[in-house]
């Protein structure tokens, strides 16, 4: 009998324990190649959550192309942080549906980005076309793989990489960029829609000379089986700098009532410990240290940024991307 | 007839619901931009070449279909072989496949390193990433509208009109050209327009294997979704409306075919 009390009591307790820290649920609305940074990056949080507040936190992913997932929340979707691929597209749910302020940029460091990437040549091994630098990639013959720059971010940064190299070289201009770009879209036989799309175009289907991907996806290609005696990385004499920018949708969060776990959950993107797992899936760290650390996989070159060449998202997207804009003039028929 | 009221008053009720509404708030969208704005969307050239494409590909694949869906149906109904269940099972998965599924393994298929696509390019002919590639994809996806459709009324033919042609003196291909063929005209018209109707809305399956190359490789349905993904919300509903307004035209023809074909019996 005393034994049956004694356990009914340790069950109480128990239960009365468990209930005691609090269950959260985050919903990190991302982008498509980022699937497997945040599957590492939610587990050390959700452990260093649990150690601080004794609060066990589930966050969940959801992920597709950066476009596509800012209209998702646009129209509804309960996305308490939203980490895309580029700032336009976390600008146009601050514009369109006022969920967060329209200096969220501002809020956290370098651009609320914890951690940056570029773009680069990934080619079929031993390089048979000898690609090494952007010119390269409109020689006759070469077939360029790239997602549709309207609705993949990845094909955005691509597209605005090719520009700026040609802006930038000795003696370009904004015509002699316009001129190359569209001599380069010559090249691509096959737009897909998103950036892992492209992969799979040119890894399982083998359609295309280079590849124009995310730094991470060309990494993570080679990283894949076999991947190392099939392909090789080609790094440009530059290439962009790209801000995967991070935010906590305020008016989604204080309804959720999950705004301080949501802002931890971000600051803890550029603490060491996230900082060393985002090395680890091939994304450029913000910390000197640790990206020093890792400079075999990231090699030094020229990085233009999208303020100093092209004076901001929105103005890249107004002039470039939007309808009517230069991608479209390339396609225009007679051109 | 008794409850014809109620009967009457459900069925619209429920079309209303189902149909008309999302319908109506598509076909109110686009005049935001103005007559002019909605006319300049969708006479852009862009557009004009992707529902070429849209259209033409649908019809072609729908062509096709009516063909070797009819021959399909037939094999089918008249005959029995061993394994004629697993083939009447096959006709049925492009219906239950996720069309995303489809577009990958055709693209796959067709590519010129894939099984198919491999030993027609060294042929010269491409196939993935062209609009021929769209073509297959439409022919995948629409087979067994038209199959569905035929196998009940082949099978409620009276074979006895055959034979009878037959001892009068018909060859076989009188018999079918003849006897068999105008009784099915009017089922091989829904099926054929089915299949039609749904290629024209298709999307899944012919991304992977379309290329999406402005003016040469892209689909309307691909031109809506950058529409949209510009939050272009107008015109995008432009472009829906003209395809939804030509769909519609045609079904309506093919349905007053069809009532001519049946009352010229």
């Amino acid at each position: 009998m005393q034994k049956l009390i004694a356990t009914l009591l340790a069950c109480t307790l128990l239960a009365g324990s468990t209930a005691e820290a609090a269950k959260v649920t985050l919903l990190n609305v991302s982008y498509d190649p980022t699937r497997e940074l945040y599957k590492d990056l939610n587990t050390a949080f959700a452990a260093q959550w649990k150690q601080k507040t004794g609060d066990d936190v589930t966050i969940n992913m959801s992920h597709n192309g950066s476009g596509a997932q800012s209209r998702a929340i646009i129209d509804g979707l309960d996305a308490d942080v939203a980490t895309l691929a580029l700032a336009y597209d976390i600008d146009a749910i601050a514009d369109r549906a006022k969920l967060l302020p329209a200096d969220w940029q501002k809020r956290l460091p370098q651009n609320s980005a914890p951690y940056t990437s570029t773009i680069v040549f990934l080619v079929r091994k031993g390089n048979p076309w000898k690609i090494k630098d952007w010119p390269d990639l409109i020689k006759p013959g070469v077939h360029v793989i790239t997602p549709n720059p309207k609705t993949s971010g990845g094909a955005r940064w691509s597209y605005l990489a090719a520009w700026a190299y040609a802006e930038k070289a000795p003696g370009g201009s904004t015509e002699k960029a316009k001129a190359f770009v569209a001599a380069l879209y010559k090249h691509v036989p096959v737009l897909d829609t998103g950036a892992r799309g492209s992969t799979t175009t040119f890894a399982q289907r083998g359609i295309g000379d280079v590849l124009l991907s995310w730094e991470n996806e060309a990494h993570l290609a080679l990283a894949e089986s076999g991947g190392a005696d099939k392909y090789q990385i080609v790094y440009p004499s530059n290439s962009i700098l790209a801000e995967p920018p991070v935010a906590v949708i305020d008016k989604n969060v204080d309804r959720h009532k999950t705004r301080k776990v949501a802002e931890a959950y971000l600051q803890f993107l550029y603490t060491p410990q996230a900082q060393e797992i985002e090395a680890r899936d091939y994304y450029r760290p913000r910390d000197q240290g640790i990206l020093n650390a890792h400079g075999s996989q990231f090699p030094k070159i020229p990085l233009y940024t999208i303020d100093d060449v092209f004076g901001g998202w929105t103005k890249a997207q107004k002039v470039h991307f939007s309808d009517g804009g230069i991608f479209d003039q390339i396609y225009k028929p007679g051109q | 007839m008794p409850g014809f009221g109620f009967s009457l008053g459900f069925t619209l009720f429920y079309l209303s619901a189902i149909v008309l509404i999302p319908l109506a708030a598509l076909i109110i969208r686009p005049w935001e931009l103005g007559w002019n704005g909605f006319w300049t969307e969708i006479m852009a050239p862009r557009v004009l070449a992707s529902l070429k494409l849209t259209f033409g590909a649908s019809a072609i694949a729908a062509l096709v279909n009516s063909v070797f869906g009819l021959i399909v149906a037939w094999v089918l109904v008249r005959y029995r072989f061993p394994g004629k269940r697993l083939i009447d099972a096959l006709v049925d998965l492009p219906f239950a496949l996720p069309t995303a599924v489809a577009g990958i393994a055709l693209s796959a298929l067709y590519a010129t390193n894939g099984w198919i696509g491999g030993p027609l390019s060294k042929a010269g002919i491409k196939i993935a990433y062209t609009p021929y590639g769209v073509m297959i994809a439409l022919v995948f996806i629409g087979l067994p509208f038209v199959v569905r459709t035929l196998q009940p009324v082949l099978a409620d033919l009276h074979r006895e009109s055959e034979e009878a042609a037959a001892t009068l003196g018909a060859t076989r291909f009188q018999t079918f050209r003849r006897v068999i063929l105008p009784m099915l005209a009017p089922t091989l018209l829904t099926g054929t327009a089915m299949a039609f109707a749904r290629a024209v809305g298709e999307y899944g399956s012919v991304i992977f294997i379309a290329g999406n190359l402005p003016m040469v490789s892209e689909i309307t349905p691909l031109l809506i979704i950058i529409k949209l993904q510009e939050y272009d919300y107008a015109g995008a509903a432009a472009i829906g409306v003209i395809m939804l307004a030509v769909s519609f035209i045609f079904l309506l023809t093919l349905n007053a075919l069809q009532a001519w074909v049946s009352s010229r019996r």
